[in-house]
């Protein structure tokens, strides 16, 4: 998956660099704050085994063909999630210089292909979650074989979408993704045994050596208020400002209406649906995101806010009422 | 050859030119850094009908490979691993873009055929610069031009320690492997009832290496960071690295105008 530097224009080149660069820069700093001199050590040494272990083949039962490790997933499951992307970035430059395995110009998408989704989306969304109270052979198979694919997976769309950006290939994105995602699909699964077999082993021998076993859950930084006050923030900016730049074109359904219709709201006669129409006149406040009665972008903007404060509300409601009902159930439990 | 043995052979052979005594081994390594990544910027920022432009680009590796006495045969098998995907994207090309852009005497050549060539040509570039890049600067020195430039030096080390134990790892490997196919004949890879075991056990010595030469290496000073000799720019690296900007620059803003 490693992208050569002529599949990448250099605005995709410096966009993903950016990226890639601000993903360091948060790890460096996680790192540091963890305070562990014996890391860094460890880093070279795991870094140098992953580039010396992709080099074995792993024979694939029935098929004849063979697979290698997945690097991401197995550092930041050993590493830990900052660790290991570091790590990652040390191997994908060392493999393009040496190698010429990647580009030097491509290096920011490669990190952000491999490194990143296997590091942070493998190790925090799909490691840590499934190894907080500890760790089984089971679950050790479940989170290698999901975090390989899933992060292989976006990976490989990521390729997709930076050369169709780069506007160097004339492949159409159907074309394209149809031939990225099934392959990677295989690779990821593969990669994921693999993995999951290293992993298996060492809980066995070394359990200490895994990162993210049997930890419970921490207090989290953002209290309730803050991340709410956030997440409102949020939602109204990007309702409020980036609304005033919806396009006016007609939505994808609404096209293929008019396309198939020569309309793009249809006419609907019969009791029922003139009562359905007349609640939904009295009820919404703002009929097609603007103001009742008014063109003004005001309304627009407004709308926007209010749909998205809505969502929120509504969100923060479905948690509430989720954590509520899942507590009454562990109560009705113990008694 | 097996593999592993390829690429240690390859990294043998790169090693073995950076001991050599060449001049453009002996220009400072942030130049030719700089030098090689503003040529590959400059190669990829160009049209995919802009083919002309892109011909007059091939005199920085013509000349990195003539000068620097370096094997063309050692930079194109270096292809080989880019090379697939970069075909993929590219062959299909004269099938969607037909039409005509460019007539050679009667002949007529669609843009597809012409963006396939710029996009071949580009990975070739791309492959060569970084070869000459590597071929003429270790990785010690070339850690030296990232921490120039402030790239933190926690990443510097790992590419230093990566680079350090990447041999050693790689020829326990290839004694891991052997030592398998000796007990496994004519059987292709390593069986996966042996994956966790063999694997895993050579991770658990990696991890506890790793400790030893933690530990080697506070007992030799270690603060935090490599200690380096300072490399100081030398006229020639000067008039090397604005000559050769100011090429790109001529060839990308003027020429290709």
């Amino acid at each position: 998956m490693h992208m050569a530097d002529a599949l990448v224009s250099p605005a995709v080149a410096g966009t993903m660099y950016v990226l890639s660069t601000g993903a360091a820069a948060y790890s460096i700093k996680q790192v540091r704050e963890e305070n562990d001199p014996k890391k860094i050590p460890v880093m070279g040494v795991m870094g140098a085994f992953v580039f010396a272990t992709q080099m074995l083949n792993f024979t694939i039962p029935g098929t004849g063909s063979s697979g290698h490790l997945c690097g991401g997933m197995m550092l930041s499951s050993l590493l830990g999630p900052y660790a290991g992307f570091l790590t990652m970035i040390g191997v994908l430059l060392v493999q393009c210089l040496l190698f010429a395995d990647g580009g030097l110009l491509a290096l920011g998408c490669n990190v952000w292909n491999m490194a990143f989704y296997g590091c942070f989306i493998g190790a925090l969304l799909i490691w840590k979650p499934i190894m907080k109270k500890g760790a089984t052979r089971g679950k050790i198979l479940l989170a290698s074989i999901l975090g390989c694919v899933l992060t292989l997976q976006l990976g490989a769309f990521s390729v997709t979408l930076e050369t169709l950006a780069s506007g160097i290939t004339e492949l159409p994105f159907g074309v394209f993704l149809a031939t990225m995602q099934p392959i990677h699909l295989a690779i990821g699964f593969v990669e994921g045994l693999i993995t999951a077999a290293v992993l298996i082993f060492v809980n066995e021998a070394r359990p200490e050596l895994l990162w993210g076993v049997g930890e419970e859950k921490k207090e989290s930084k953002l209290s309730l208020k803050t991340t709410v006050i956030v997440l409102g923030v949020a939602a109204a900016i990007c309702g409020g400002i980036v609304s005033l730049f919806a396009s006016a074109f007609p939505d994808g359904l609404e096209w293929s209406m008019e396309k198939v219709a020569g309309t793009t709201e249809l006419e609907a006669r019969g009791g029922a649906y003139a009562i359905a129409d007349s609640i939904q006149s009295a009820t919404s406040l703002l009929p097609d995101y603007a103001f009742k009665n008014s063109e003004a972008a005001a309304g627009t903007s407004f709308s926007g806010i209010v749909g998205a404060l809505v969502v929120v509300a509504i969100l923060v409601g479905a948690c509430y009422a989720f954590r509520f009902f899942k507590k009454k159930g562990a109560d009705q439990q113990t008694v | 050859m097996d593999s592993i043995e390829k690429k240690l052979h390859e990294f043998q052979k790169i090693q073995e030119l950076w001991q050599r005594s060449h001049w453009m081994n002996d220009l400072h390594p942030l130049g030719k850094l700089l030098v090689s990544v503003l040529y590959i910027f400059t190669v990829v920022s160009f049209g995919k009908y802009e083919m002309a432009p892109l011909i007059l680009m091939s005199a920085y590796p013509i000349f990195g490979f003539i000068v620097g006495e370096l094997s063309i045969r050692q930079g194109i098998y270096r292809m080989r691993l880019i090379l697939p995907l970069v075909i993929f994207v590219g062959i299909l090309n004269p099938f969607f873009d037909t039409d005509i852009v460019l007539y050679i005497g009667e002949i007529g050549v669609s843009g597809g055929v012409i963006s396939m060539l710029t996009l071949m040509l580009k990975g070739f570039y791309s492959v060569l610069a970084a070869y000459i890049l590597i071929a003429t600067t270790s990785i010690e020195k070339l850690c030296q031009a990232l921490r120039m430039i402030h790239v933190p030096k926690i990443i510097v080390i790992v590419i230093l320690l990566i680079e350090r134990y990447f041999y050693i790892m790689g020829e326990e490997a290839d004694r891991i492997i052997t030592a398998y196919k000796l007990r496994a004949p004519r059987q292709n890879g390593i069986h996966y009832s042996a994956w966790g075991t063999l694997v895993g056990m050579w991770l658990i010595r990696s991890m506890d290496r790793a400790g030893i030469v933690y530990e080697s290496m506070l007992l030799r000073g270690f603060k935090g960071d490599f200690d380096q000799e300072k490399i100081k720019a030398k006229p020639i690296d000067i008039v090397y690295t604005v000559t050769w900007i100011l090429i790109f620059v001529i060839i990308r803003h003027l020429i290709a105008l």
